[in-house]
């Protein structure tokens, strides 16, 4: 992983300490787990609190209705596992049990795409983010590093509803700072800029910041907004986007089809179109490799990005 | 529990009727629905609302009462009739089922019809729901009870056992679940279908405490309650023998009535058999 100026952190040890300190504030939190809890840091949940949480085995979707129940219940429980079992694999578990019935049901996975690395593609999700923002009354939350990821845990107990939250296996750069704040359905400008916007989520979020810097030195003036919170969108900050630098690329770790940049392609077309570029997965399935040389071979490059602003300045129909 | 006495067994004779009757002319009326499954598990359900539940018609969210949950959601009428009866919504109400801007949907919805506690309709995952209300009542040393309502079909579903396996894992004794053996899915006989016997065994290899009862006959159904409530450190599924479509002589046993509703001429063959058996009782 390129850090940049950047410490390397790992989310999941940011989400192992969260969850513990939320367990302390509020006895209404249970963990549920699926045989993976140890990776995910929720274990660490577990031994603070054992009665308060369920290892359920390799059954993620009897995990995810046993979610639904206890929150039917009142309590507020945070399933954990990763991506690609706790969204596609149990997709119509969450729309029925979770989502439909308005649950307050946490759904926090890590191992999200291509960065899985080595396990290669059955475990790569590249499609959670369009299946889960696809599903009605789901908030669907992608944060930037490890401090983020804490937030969004705090964020997430303390509103009603259903919510999914996807970060990464590999060590990210620690872009967020406190000052920033963090609100589910803001989404964050980290820096402002007057040509360009790059939209990203994630662990895309550094390289949209690292980007921003290359372009900086050819003075092109790009703004940089962190889509922590991909659904709800934030529609008011995105269209402000497009309206004032009249071009926007995004950034995502997923597949182009109905990630981040389908959304906020969607968004501004509606509300005032300008030209867009989306760097991300392109409708393929990943494979073995180590996480930066995935991010490599994939397009999900520093240097994509800027390449996706210079087309988009080339093409110079940029409309503010 | 109270003692069972005859005008016990012949009021929820009588209240099945009516909750039959309500079952025919439901599904009838909007030309749609799943009679069958629904008039297999009436007794079941009668039993439960009309003599077992502590529920509160006027208070549906009550934290302390018992949960009634409907895995097999295609067999809504007998729940919706069952609710209408107990008094947490108009009986009249129940005509609206399946028509729009309904709090009746053609499967359970949680938060929209007062008394139904879970959403289904994609089969299976109703009992892991139900797993997760055990739990939580017991974290809380609370006394409400969990009761689930599995179709046999149902048993195809790999969750159901997902769910059976974590149920006897944390010794859930606060839950029971019903299995209506009516022998029929959707398309078939279930044991042409995907062959579920030795059924009772599977359910012991899965440490559950296992009944086999006549679903139709009140007394064993509330003895088979009152065992389950007696027995410690297992969960309780009672294998419920039943008839689909039971009550309705050309309606019992027959495939087609799993997913069909009748037609006019058979709605009066149908409520004039009913009729008939309530001035009987
Ligand atoms: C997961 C899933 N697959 C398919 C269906 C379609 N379907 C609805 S009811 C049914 C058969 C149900 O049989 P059973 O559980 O025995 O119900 P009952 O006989 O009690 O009506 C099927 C296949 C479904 N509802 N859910
Ligand atoms: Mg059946």
């Amino acid at each position: 992983m390129t850090a940049g100026p950047w410490k390397l952190e790992s989310q999941r040890s940011y989400f192992g300490r969260a969850l513990v300190d939320l367990g302390r504030r509020n006895p209404n939190v249970v963990v549920v787990g699926a045989d993976t809890t140890e990776s995910l840091k929720s274990i660490d949940f577990g031994k603070a609190f054992p009665d308060r949480f369920f290892q359920l085995g390799i059954a993620e979707p009897n995990m995810i209705s046993v979610a639904a129940g206890l929150a039917a219940a009142g309590k507020i429980p945070f399933a954990t596992t990763y991506s690609v079992f706790g969204s596609a694999h149990t997709y119509n578990v969450i729309r029925q049990n979770v989502a439909y019935t308005n649950l307050n049901v946490k759904i926090f996975c890590s191992h999200a795409g291509l960065t899985v690395g080595p396990d290669g593609a059955t475990h790569q999700i590249n499609e959670d983010i369009g299946l889960m923002r696809g599903i009605p009354r789901m908030t669907v939350l992608v944060p930037a590093d490890g401090p983020e990821t804490a937030r969004a845990v705090t964020a997430a107990a303390g509103m009603k509803g259903p919510v999914y939250c996807r970060f990464s296996r590999t060590n990210v750069p620690t872009v967020t700072s406190d000052q920033d704040g963090f609100a589910i359905g803001k989404a964050h400008t980290l820096r402002d800029g007057s040509d360009v916007t790059l939209i990203g989520c994630g662990l895309m979020v550094a390289r949209c910041l690292e980007a921003a810097q290359t372009l900086e030195r050819e003075r092109i003036s790009a703004r940089v907004i962190n889509l922590s919170t991909v659904k709800p969108l934030d529609l008011a900050t995105i269209d402000r986007a497009a309206r004032e630098t009249g071009r926007i690329v995004t950034a995502e770790e997923h597949t182009v089809v109905h990630g981040i940049g389908a959304a906020v392609a969607a968004a501004i077309a509606v509300n005032h179109p300008v030209p867009i570029a989306m760097v991300g997965v392109q409708d393929v399935f990943g494979e073995s490799g180590e996480a930066e040389e995935l991010l490599r071979k994939y397009g999900l490059t520093v240097e994509k990005i800027v390449d996706a602003v210079h087309d988009l300045v080339k093409r110079g129909d940029r409309r503010t | 529990m109270v003692e069972v006495t005859e005008e016990l067994i012949a009021a929820l004779k009588r209240k099945a009727v009516t909750l039959r009757k309500h079952i025919v002319r439901m599904t009838h009326n909007v030309q749609s629905g799943h009679p069958g499954g629904s008039m297999s598990a009436c007794d079941i359900v009668t039993a439960l609302y009309f003599h077992i539940l502590r529920v509160d018609p006027k208070n549906p969210t009550w934290p302390d009462r018992d949960r009634f949950v409907l895995s097999k959601g295609h067999a809504c009428p007998v729940w919706y009739a069952a609710l209408a009866e107990r008094g947490f919504f108009p009986v009249e109400e129940l005509m609206t089922f399946r028509k729009l801007n309904s709090r009746l949907q053609g499967h359970p919805e949680l938060g929209t019809t007062p008394g139904v506690e879970n959403a289904a309709g994609a089969e299976g995952q109703g009992l892991s729901f139900s797993v997760g209300l055990a739990l939580a009542s017991r974290m809380d040393h609370k006394a409400w009870r969990t009761y689930c309502v599995l179709g046999d079909g149902e048993q195809d579903v790999g969750q159901t056992w997902e769910a059976a396996m974590a149920a006897s894992k944390y010794g859930l004794d606060n839950l029971t679940a019903f299995i209506d053996r009516n022998g029929i899915q959707q398309e078939g006989r279930t044991e042409d279908i995907m062959p579920l016997e030795p059924l009772r065994n599977k359910w012991e290899a899965f440490n559950w405490h296992v009944l086999n009862i006549d679903g139709h006959d009140f007394r064993q159904i509330l003895a088979a309650i009152e065992e389950a409530h007696r027995t410690r450190g297992r969960p309780t599924v009672i294998i419920a023998r039943t008839v689909k479509g039971k009550g309705v002589s050309f309606m019992e046993n027959k495939i087609k009535y799993h997913g069909a509703a009748t037609s006019d001429d058979e709605l009066k063959l149908a409520l004039a058999e009913l009729e008939e058996m309530e001035a009987s009782m």
